[in-house]
């Protein structure tokens, strides 16, 4: 079974790779969005494995975001520098918006995060002086390893940035869900006050599963900072959260491989309908929605998951 | 002191919209378990049939304060239809998920309402100013508010008095409360759970749709004015207590008037006050001013 993932896992980064070559520019685009934003639906994955549903996912992602900006303005231009410090910023964020957070379940939990995120749009849009406010901040072109490239070479660095990320992203959370914590984390949802009698220490659990949540949202922040080339408060509005529940929500929250390619399929579905059908695409992805909750409640990839497994065991 | 006045009739009035807007997600929650997202594309929805009826109203040139009875009428139809299709559409497939599911079958529903009314009323702002203007100016503490403000004072009141009547002095109203504390044990004492539900949903419905269309006059209505609104009822609900209609009174009251001093004292913290107030509220109160406790099941 384990190999057969690794398989799986090693063959999906080989296309990834050559997309890059193959691929016309405007999809490499799209799919290096895509990937952000998939990493970023992992961070709302990890939660709801505790059974915790984040309505409030862009206060890290737009905390990256930002940092990333403010770094660029203070003349800091490495690639390898600024992922991880917008990484340690959100990291830190959530740190202290978990303290808070992490006591609440539920309805609670969902409406606080998305309160704590909307203040911090609130704070982008008004601190104009610092944040630019609703025009936000240009990100320029970032170099790698002290190597500046340009045009089409530096589209294609943020891709396989991109692609890489996501790896780690993707193997951290394979390490998490097999960690105790990860384990832990699963049996909180089923029923909290048993795991609490039985000794384990339910608190710390919760907050360790927000902690790496608002790793992963940022580090998909700063890759989506990177790839459009300009932050705005929008990333902290609560409708760029809502969206990435709705991604995590399409591809199924049981796996890894489930969110990611819920994104692929999203950002591609989302650019089209809303080329020819500007006024119609939320009710597409509303009606999408339904249907998949109502006849699909594992997610699009269940079915392929179903397939996998029956033939690995 | 003329400060304080100020805040006091800037607060109340505030709070009445606030309640008004948030009544119905309050009472839908209490019976159905539900937090309903969609809340907001029924206020939008309220908002574009008060609009549309006002000015088709003001256009054919008859009595004019008529038109606040077209803002009525348009909000209980559009409320009836929505809540009805709704509830046995797609809300009653869902009794029984998880929490979250359902918060998510709300949402899509609110996304769909959302391009609904693009696509029925257009992307252009509607104006519906005639019950606006037709009501003039009072002066009050020294300064002039528009008297449809107050007007919604006394919706918000009426709206309040009606559903605490339905809720304590009605029969069906009595049904409702068992059902809030205890679904199971109603439909044993056969109780017709989906009566209430369906019942309970189009009023709740019907409020959203009321609130938007006495939201409608104050406001050019645009694409994107229901998504501020959930956010805002949510807020009220939640420092109320989910599910008690006293509690989103109070939870309106309270946000209300500190939004209102704060407007008026310190206008930094005007868009963060609705926040700090729900932060506050839960750090103390982790289920709101007038939560219920539940019973912890192992």
């Amino acid at each position: 079974m384990k190999s057969v993932s690794r398989l799986g896992w090693a063959g999906l980064v080989g296309v990834l790779v050559l997309a890059g070559w193959l691929l016309p520019r405007w999809l490499v685009f799209l799919l290096a969005l895509a990937l952000a934003k998939g990493v970023a639906v992992l961070s709302v994955v990890v939660l709801m494995r505790a059974g915790l549903v984040s309505f409030g996912q862009g206060l890290f992602f737009a905390a990256a975001a930002y940092a990333a900006g403010f770094a660029m303005r203070w003349g800091v231009r490495e690639t390898l520098l600024l992922v991880p410090w917008s990484v340690g910023v959100a990291v830190l964020v959530g740190a202290l918006a978990g303290l808070l957070v992490a006591r609440y379940r539920d309805i609670f939990f969902a409406m606080l995060t998305l309160a704590l995120s909307m203040v911090l749009y609130g704070i982008l849009i008004k601190a104009y002086g610092v944040t630019g406010g609703s025009d936000g901040i240009r990100i320029p072109t970032p170099t790698l390893l002290g190597v500046q490239f340009s045009g089409e070479g530096a589209r294609l660095v943020v891709y396989y940035l991109a692609v890489a990320a996501t790896v780690v992203a993707a193997w951290t959370m394979g390490r998490y869900d097999r960690s105790p914590a990860g384990y832990l984390a699963q049996a909180v949802r089923d029923n909290e006050l048993r795991v609490a009698y039985l000794g384990a220490p339910v608190p710390r659990v919760v907050y360790l599963g927000f902690l790496l949540s608002s790793g992963l949202a940022g580090l998909g922040g700063v890759l989506t900072a990177l790839n459009v080339g300009h932050v705005d408060p929008g990333l902290s509005y609560w409708t760029t959260s809502g969206e990435l529940v709705f991604i995590a929500v399409l591809g199924g929250t049981g796996s890894v491989m489930g969110p990611l390619a819920g994104a692929v399929v999203y950002e591609l579905i989302r650019s089209y309908a809303f080329k020819y059908a500007p006024y119609a695409w939320q009710m597409m992805l509303g009606a999408a929605m339904l249907l998949i909750i109502l006849f699909l409640p594992g997610g699009l990839w269940s079915p392929v998951e179903r397939l996998w497994r029956r033939q690995t065991t | 002191m003329d400060k304080l006045a100020v805040i006091a009739v800037d607060g109340l009035v505030f709070a009445s919209w606030l309640f008004l807007v948030s009544a119905g997600l309050s009472l839908i929650y209490g019976v159905l378990r539900i937090l309903n997202v969609a809340h907001g594309g029924l206020f939008a929805v309220g908002a574009y049939a008060g609009a549309s009826l006002v000015v088709a109203y003001s256009a054919a040139g008859l009595w004019p304060l008529g038109a606040l009875l077209a803002l009525l009428a348009a909000a209980v139809a559009s409320g009836l239809v929505l809540g009805l299709v709704v509830e046995r559409g797609v809300l009653r497939w869902t009794y029984g998920r998880e929490p979250v599911m359902q918060l998510l079958v709300t949402f899509s529903v609110f996304l769909i309402l959302e391009d609904l009314t693009k696509l029925l009323w257009g992307v252009s702002p509607y104006y519906a100013y005639q019950p606006y203007q037709l009501l003039g100016q009072a002066r009050v503490a020294g300064i002039d508010y528009p008297v449809y403000s107050f007007l919604l004072l006394v919706v918000a009141g009426g709206t309040g008095l009606g559903l605490w009547w339905f809720v304590r002095r009605t029969r069906f109203g009595r049904l409702v409360v068992a059902v809030i504390h205890d679904p199971e044990i109603s439909v044993a004492m056969g109780v017709n759970l989906a009566r209430v539900y369906v019942t309970t949903f189009t009023l709740g419905a019907v409020l959203a749709a009321l609130g938007g269309a006495f939201t409608a006059p104050m406001i050019s209505v645009v694409p994107g004015i229901g998504v501020e609104v959930i956010v805002l009822a949510f807020a009220v609900v939640v420092v109320g207590g989910l599910g008690s209609l006293e509690g989103a009174a109070v939870g309106a009251l309270l946000i209300g008037l500190v939004r209102a001093a704060a407007v008026h004292l310190v206008p930094v913290l005007e868009l963060f006050t609705i926040y700090l107030v729900m932060a506050a509220v839960l750090l103390v109160r982790p289920l709101g001013l007038f939560g219920r406790i539940e019973a912890r099941r192992i």
